[in-house]
Parts: C-alpha cells; sequence; structure tokens
C-alpha cells in the first residue's frame, strides 16, 4: 500500500493553477496539435526564397542562418520604411484591451498569447527594443525586449496561430490591425526560411502549375468533363464548359478546391450548369482556363511580392484571352487580394472593362478598377432583375444557416447579397446571432493557410465560436445546413461540425442556387447535385 | 439533518467554489474572461463549463444518478478541454475530483457522525463514477480528433490523383514524408 502515490500527488498534476507571471516571463511552449509541419526546402527553393533549410519546430536548435538576428533587423527596418501601417500600428497601440477577447483563438485556446493585442506585442516589444530609445534605455520597462532564439520561436508559433480574419480590428478604436501585422511577421520569418509547408507547398505549386495541387491542365478539364456526365444524369442537360477561349465576354476564375474536393465540387457543378443557363436564355459567353486555374492566392500567407505573383497570372491570362472583365468564384482570401491589395500591386487593369452585367445592364460600380465581380452579387443582381427561374421548393430538405467567411465579409463588405441569394433559391433561412455573423462574424479557425491535419486542435478550438453558434441554430431552429461563399470554409467545416456539430452538413451558395435552377429543357430531376433524392421524391 | 440534505442547502456554495477551481485551470488572464464575459456566443467555453458543472452536480444530488444524463453533461465540457493543448489528459478529464475536497472542505465540522461519513463515502463514488465518465468522454473526442488528423482531405484527394497520373508537382522527398512527427 505504501508504494501508492498519496492523492494529492496525484492532483498535483489535475489541480494546474497556471502561474501568475507576465506573459513575457512566460516561456513558449510548442504542443503538437497547435501548429503546422515546416515547409518542405524543395517549395521554398522553387520560388527562389532565401535561407532555405531543414528544420523542426520541435527541435531545440531550428538550424537558423548565423547570421539571423540581422537579416531580421534588416528586415524589419526596411518593411517600416515601406509600410507606413506598420510603423502606426507599432506606434499607437494604448493597450486599452478592447481587442482581447475578440479573438477565436484566443476564446477557443484559452491562451492569453492568442488575445490580439499580445500577438501584436511579440513585435512591438522587438520593435520598441530595436527602433525606439526608450526601449533602448529602459528594457523591460518600456515593454522593450531582445530578438533570441526564444522569442523567434515565440513569434513563430503565435503568427501561426493567427488567421489573419481582422475581428480583432473592428473592436479596436484605433483601428489597429492585428492581421496587418501578422502578415508582416510572417513576411520576416520567410527571410530566415521559416514558412509551414500547408502554405509553401501550395504556393509553389500554384507558381509553376498553376493551383495549388500542382493539377495539370489536362486533368483540370477532365475533373470539370467528369462533372459534365454527372450533372447530364440528374438533369438531362449537358452543360459543356468553353476552356481558354479567345474572345470570350467573361473569364470564371474559382478556387481549385472547388474542383477537386467535396463538396466544392458540388459548388462547381452549380457555376458550370448555371454558366449553361445564362448561355442558353441569353447568349452569356464565359470561358473557364486551365492556367488561371486557381482562385487562391496562398502567396497572400506568405509575403507581399509572392502574393503579387500569383495575383497577376489571373490578370495577364484575362488579357491573353482578350474578355471583358473577370467573374470570381466562392473564394476567401483571393477577394481580400482582389479588394485591398490588387490596384496597387497589379493593377489598375486598363486593358479590361468597367465590368456591366450584359444581361441586367448592372453596372458593377465596386469593381471599376479592379474588374473583378463575386458570383455572389451576380448571381443577387440576376435574381433581383428576374432573370433566373428557381425552384426553391427543391431545397425544402435543408434549414439554412450562413457563415460570413471573413475575406469577402470584412475584407469586402459583402453581407447582403448572399443572404438575399439564399432567401431566393430556400424556403428556410436562419441567421447566427447577431454577434457572430457580419463584420463580427467568427472566423473558421482554419483560414490563412492553417486548414492542414496536424494543427486538428488549434483549428477545433479555433473554429470553436463558430461552431457554437451554428449549434445554436441548430438546436432553436433545426438547421442542418452551413452555407458559405469560401473553399477554405468548405474544405475545413466538415471537420468542424463533425466535432461540435454533427447534425449540419456544409455548401456553398451556387450549390443552392443550382439545386433550385430550372434549365431550359431539363428532365424531372429526382436528386439534387449530391444524388440524394429531392424532397417528394424519396422512394 | 442527512448528508444529501446538507448538501442540497450548500449546494450553490460547491458549485461556486467548483466552477472557479476549474477556472483556474486556465491561466489568470483567460480565467477572467471566463468569468467576466456573460455573453453565451461571445465566451462559450465559460458558458458551457457553467452549464456543464451546474447540471452535473444537479445530477449528482439527485436520489438516482442518471448516468446517461450524467454523460451528456459532461460532453460539452470535455469536449472543449479535450482539444485545448495546454491541458494533460487529466487536467483536461479530472476536473470533477475537484468535487472531492470542495465538499469535505465546506461541510467541514458537519461532518461530524458516522452515519454522515459513511454517506459521504457513498457518495464520492458517485463522484468517480462520474470522473470515469468523463475520462471515456475524453478519450472518444481524442480519438475522433486522431481520426479527423488521419483522413486529412489533402492526402486523400492528393492520393487519388497521383494514382490517376494527374499530378505534376514540386518533387518531395523519397518517401514522401515530413521528417515532423
Ligand atoms: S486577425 Fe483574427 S486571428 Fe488574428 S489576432 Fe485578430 S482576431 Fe485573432
Ligand atoms: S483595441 Fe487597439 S489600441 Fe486597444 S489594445 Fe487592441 S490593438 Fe491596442
Amino acid at each position: 500500500m505504501s508504494d501508492l502515490p498519496k492523492s494529492e500527488e496525484i492532483l498535483k498534476d489535475v489541480e494546474h493553477a497556471p502561474p501568475k507571471k507576465g506573459w513575457m516571463n512566460i516561456p513558449v511552449d510548442i504542443r503538437k496539435g497547435m501548429y503546422c509541419y515546416a515547409a518542405n526546402p524543395k517549395s521554398l527553393n522553387a520560388l527562389g526564397f532565401p535561407n532555405v533549410h531543414e528544420w523542426n519546430p520541435k527541435d531545440e536548435d531550428w538550424n537558423l542562418p548565423e547570421n539571423w538576428q540581422e537579416i531580421l533587423h534588416k528586415g524589419f527596418k526596411e518593411r517600416l520604411d515601406r509600410f507606413r501601417s506598420v510603423k502606426v500600428f507599432m506606434d499607437i497601440c494604448v493597450r486599452c484591451g478592447a481587442c482581447a477577447d475578440k479573438c477565436h483563438y484566443f476564446i477557443g485556446t484559452g491562451d492569453p498569447k492568442n488575445m490580439p493585442v499580445l500577438r501584436a506585442e511579440l513585435l512591438r516589444s522587438v520593435y520598441r527594443n530595436d527602433f525606439t530609445l526608450a526601449g533602448k534605455l529602459l528594457g523591460k520597462i518600456a515593454g522593450a525586449r531582445k530578438m533570441d532564439e526564444d522569442v523567434l520561436k515565440e513569434w513563430w508559433y503565435y503568427l501561426f496561430q493567427c488567421s489573419e480574419c481582422r475581428r480583432c480590428s473592428v473592436f479596436c478604436p484605433y483601428g489597429i490591425d492585428t492581421a496587418e501585422i501578422t502578415i508582416f511577421g510572417r513576411e520576416l520569418l520567410n527571410l530566415l526560411g521559416l514558412n509551414i509547408d500547408w502554405i509553401a507547398t501550395p504556393v509553389a505549386n500554384c507558381y509553376r502549375t498553376g493551383n495549388h495541387l500542382g493539377i495539370q491542365p489536362h486533368a483540370f478539364k477532365d475533373m470539370l468533363d467528369f462533372f459534365v456526365e454527372d450533372i447530364e444524369d440528374i438533369t438531362g442537360i449537358n452543360v459543356e464548359p468553353q476552356f481558354n477561349k479567345k474572345g470570350a465576354d467573361i473569364l470564371f476564375i474559382t478556387p481549385s478546391g472547388d474542383v477537386f474536393a467535396d463538396p466544392g465540387t458540388y459548388t462547381c457543378m452549380g457555376y458550370m450548369m448555371l454558366f449553361k443557363y445564362l448561355k442558353d436564355k441569353y447568349g452569356l459567353d464565359v470561358t473557364w482556363s486551365t492556367y488561371a486555374s486557381e482562385g487562391g492566392n496562398f502567396g497572400f500567407f506568405t509575403s507581399h511580392e509572392t502574393m503579387k505573383r500569383l495575383n497577376s497570372k489571373m490578370y495577364a491570362e484575362a488579357k491573353r484571352l482578350g474578355v471583358k472583365w473577370i467573374l470570381g468564384g466562392e473564394c476567401g482570401h483571393m477577394w481580400r487580394v482582389i479588394n485591398q491589395y490588387m490596384d496597387t500591386m497589379n493593377g489598375p487593369a486598363d486593358f479590361l472593362e468597367e465590368p456591366v452585367n450584359p444581361i441586367t445592364g448592372t453596372r458593377f460600380e465596386n469593381a471599376k478598377s479592379t474588374k473583378m465581380v463575386h458570383i455572389s452579387e451576380f448571381t443577387a443582381d440576376l435574381i433581383k432583375h428576374g432573370k433566373l427561374d428557381l425552384d426553391p421548393s427543391r431545397n425544402d430538405d435543408l434549414k439554412v444557416t450562413f457563415h460570413d467567411s471573413c475575406n469577402p465579409a470584412r475584407g469586402m463588405g459583402m453581407f447582403d447579397e448572399p443572404r438575399y441569394v439564399i432567401r431566393s433559391v430556400c424556403n428556410q433561412f436562419y441567421d447566427m446571432p447577431r454577434n457572430t455573423i457580419r463584420e463580427n462574424t467568427f472566423c473558421c479557425g482554419s483560414g490563412s493557410g492553417l486548414n492542414a491535419g496536424e494543427d486538428m486542435e488549434l483549428r477545433m478550438t479555433g473554429g470553436l465560436p463558430r461552431a457554437n453558434a451554428v449549434k445554436f441554430v441548430h438546436e432553436k431552429h433545426g438547421v442542418n445546413m452551413l452555407a458559405c461563399v469560401c473553399a477554405i470554409d468548405r474544405a475545413a467545416f466538415p471537420d468542424l461540425m463533425s466535432y461540435w456539430v454533427p447534425e449540419v452538413d456544409v455548401t456553398g451558395l451556387t450549390e443552392l442556387v443550382a439545386n433550385a435552377l430550372i434549365l431550359p429543357g431539363e428532365k424531372q430531376r429526382e436528386t439534387n447535385l449530391r444524388g440524394e433524392p429531392l424532397p417528394g421524391m424519396e422512394e | 439533518m442527512s448528508l444529501e440534505k446538507l448538501l442540497e442547502k450548500r449546494k450553490s456554495e460547491i458549485l461556486k467554489k467548483w466552477y472557479n477551481q476549474v477556472v483556474d485551470t486556465y491561466p489568470p488572464e483567460t480565467a477572467l474572461f471566463l468569468r467576466e464575459q456573460k455573453d453565451a456566443f461571445s465566451n462559450p467555453v465559460g458558458k458551457a463549463t457553467r452549464d456543464s458543472l451546474h447540471a452535473l452536480l444537479g445530477e449528482l444530488l439527485k436520489p438516482e444518478m442518471d448516468s446517461e444524463a450524467v454523460r451528456s453533461h459532461l460532453d460539452p465540457v470535455v469536449r472543449i478541454r479535450a482539444v485545448q493543448a495546454m491541458f494533460t489528459p487529466s487536467q483536461a478529464a479530472g476536473f470533477v475530483y475537484f468535487l472531492k475536497d470542495i465538499i469535505r472542505e465546506v461541510l467541514g465540522r458537519d461532518l461530524d457522525n458516522a452515519d454522515r461519513l459513511n454517506r459521504l463515502l457513498a457518495f464520492e463514488r458517485r463522484i468517480d463514477d462520474m470522473s470515469m465518465s468523463a475520462f471515456n468522454i475524453y478519450m472518444k473526442c481524442r480519438e475522433a480528433v486522431f481520426q479527423m488528423k488521419a483522413n486529412q482531405e489533402k492526402n486523400k484527394i492528393y492520393k487519388a490523383f497521383l494514382r490517376a497520373g494527374l499530378v505534376e508537382e514540386i518533387p518531395r522527398d523519397e518517401t514522401g514524408n515530413h521528417k515532423d512527427a
């Protein structure tokens, strides 16, 4: 008996009340499940990035280049001169704490270093030390600290626990955008070869082959051909798309996730059906491109240069094909890049026309300069003008709620169009609580390149506030379908739902539209695009 | 007064102590937030923890503990703690044991006769059962997470495309694996 541990000894481990210490004095503890694997050096080399090397986040030694501190300091300085916003964000925070509890990663993980204000302090503390007199003189008292390997590890760990969603910025009285600070910090980490593979390899593939998975043009076409067959089985209509057609009116670009990953594939089928409908009814001439086969832009999570490189490909293709303007599919960060950065990076796209919907005559003023229109704006405009034949009862088995994806919502201001579309094609729609939607929307927890497998704990905790609101409308209204306009959402939500609210499935908006859309000459449909019986058609 | 009646009388005090102790398993800044933010959608962890503990204590004090109800009240809070990587398994799922000390502390000198002490032992047996249940749920949650990791979307798609000879990717190392674990 005497060998058995005493109950207090066992419980010592349980009664964990962490020490009350200042955040700077709590060393970083890199936990499994909270980080993504290091970038494959081959991918970084393919992009010509500096200081590429093998390393493992769990190792003591990260094999950094000898003069890494110098590289970082120089990189920091250069960017302070280049990006006025970052310099301002470094200086003006009054640490009021208004942003502190607004981050889904803080709310879900319970780790105080995920408070936006502390995430930014990671960089600010080094900024004070390196670039301000007070910091140089007073050190820690002035909130300054020297960069060393532990600080660098802390940067890396927490900058890759921010999805760059901008929720915190909505609550900051000074408009400080911690997402911009993360973007900046990740760019610095890239100078030392410290990217994650879930970002670096898709970027390398996209740069070389045109999309994240490295799918070649013929394979891209094969996938769409496969959808053509499926759609013909369901509707009796051949929706054969056009590829790389010179002189088409509109170039359509969507994230490749829609082409290769369920449930995005059903949304992809939806686009194809919509374009077929518009072609037959109104002669709209839309082409797909097998070269600009990726709307997503993981360059956005890497560096400004990489984002620019990947974005330029879409415009180069539009120019080559000689289209009038670009229609963009249901993507998240593609739209943030278009709305926030494209114009000063690769724009203005003067060789394209100011987008006008040829069917309704609507001029898309918001896309005047970027020449790129969101599929939900486009569809909402068509519905508003009575241009689509719709049978919403085909979606009567669904009780739908809508997740405002961070980028189209906070990065672009698109709140009403998707809701208008859903209400037009579904009879049962229920919004989630007000403080979890629209500009206050909670991130899916997997944005900005964090939707890997190895960081599942991060994704589940980061997605908890969103899932919690879905659970609420599920319990209150019986919601069974979560709609969204983002391919990362469509990849991430099935996991998130299966853990927190397994009764709720995930769909893109255009899938709902296509199920309701009555194609000219179609046969009596018995199933939806997923092959499930339509309401009233069950055996 | 019977032990059960005593406990019933001190219920809100016990609950408060239990809740505070569970919340204090988080770092102080987080604990403060969990206590103060009352909005259910801004603070899902605090809300689920509060609701679960309340319902669990209610269940413990019933003449017959319904194990199905216990499981359903444990699930939300254990499900959350199972993915909060800061916790070890015992920290994540062991919070039910806190009740033992809390009850002894709250009842203190009232535990002065053999009958009450005997009843206390029986009552603690219930706490043990509830704890076991919490560990079962914890394991189920961890399995679900491992399952998701194993089914990682990209691998499934990547392999399917690879088999079909449709992928031309930046070459990986010979094994195709990362060195990381
Ligand atoms: S941008 Fe989003 S993820 Fe990053 S700190 Fe702010 S709220 Fe958190
Ligand atoms: S809300 Fe703005 S000023 Fe206040 S702590 Fe956060 S970033 Fe700083």
